[in-house]
């Protein structure tokens, strides 16, 4: 598929990558120790991690250790919600982080291994997450799931013709 | 893409996002595309024919079977996805950008 970075965030890159892979990455002014914790810590994740606008994560739940679970839960003023549920693998502090998730939809979907690992960039962090799906069926259907979910409030501008 | 509106608005279903990104995998016919969706061959149909309308898939006659491909324009609606895709993204880590700038040293961020 694509491998170009979107002119409006030159900092940001998604990128499919053999047939299993997707992978992001992403620069920040921060230490890896913060970016890292911005990852790891509930309290924080749920100031950022909400896709569209008008979603909140209402429950976030990461059970930082080899073997904890998490449960990301997001809910619309409308009354829609969804979950994806998963374990964490491998923690390094600062430095990677090893994850399993699902969606459930509400039937869960295939298993998505991420790994996310935080390089020191200048003064600033390199992230790189890097999603490994069982199959290229199941990353295809996650990238439209993904889009599903993720891009209702993009898609709606794109209609109207892309006024960013 | 001779009709975009034609196009969006197909685009504007997640079954049929889906399908297409099954397709942008390769020729397949309804039969394998009704199973990992769990929907009847009707059902699949009539989504292909929405898809067709817009230009964003070519089907060929082969007996009885009609196996769907992908058109060309429908390679750049593919592209456009991934690029909404990154903007969804991107507005998370835009909010992360104003999180860390917030975050005090010694809670291990990096305050600008």
């Amino acid at each position: 598929m694509s491998s170009t970075q979107t002119p409006a965030n030159p900092r940001l890159t998604l990128t499919t990558e053999g047939d299993t892979h997707v992978v992001v990455t992403r620069r920040f002014n921060a230490k890896p120790e913060g970016v890292y914790r911005a990852h790891t810590d509930p309290q924080i994740i749920q100031k950022w991690l909400l896709g569209p606008e008008g979603w909140t994560m209402p429950v976030c739940i990461n059970d930082n250790r080899p073997g904890g679970k998490m449960r990301y839960e997001w809910a619309n003023a409308k009354g829609h919600s969804f979950f994806i549920t998963g374990e964490l693998l491998e923690l390094e502090p600062g430095r990677r982080i090893v994850h399993v998730e699902r969606m459930h939809l509400p039937d869960p979907t295939p298993d998505n291994l991420v790994e996310t690992t935080f390089e020191p960039d200048g003064d600033g962090t390199l992230m790189t997450m890097r999603m490994t799906l069982p199959n290229a069926e199941t990353r295809a259907q996650m990238l439209a799931t993904g889009m599903e979910r993720g891009m209702e409030a993009s898609y709606v501008r794109l209609e109207g013709l892309l006024p960013s | 893409m001779s009709n975009l509106d034609s196009a969006f608005s197909a685009l504007g279903d997640p079954t049929r996002r889906a399908i297409l990104a099954r397709l942008a995998l390769g020729e397949t016919t309804v039969m394998e595309l009704a199973r990992p969706f769990a929907m009847t061959q009707p059902a699949v149909s009539r989504h292909l024919k929405v898809l067709e309308a817009a230009g964003l898939i070519v089907r060929r006659a082969e007996g009885a079977r009609r196996p769907a491909r992908l058109a060309e324009p429908a390679l750049d609606a593919i592209d456009q996805w991934l690029d909404m895709l990154r903007q969804a993204l991107a507005r998370n880590y835009d909010r992360l950008d104003q999180v860390l700038a917030g975050m005090k040293p010694e809670n291990g961020g990096n305050p600008q």
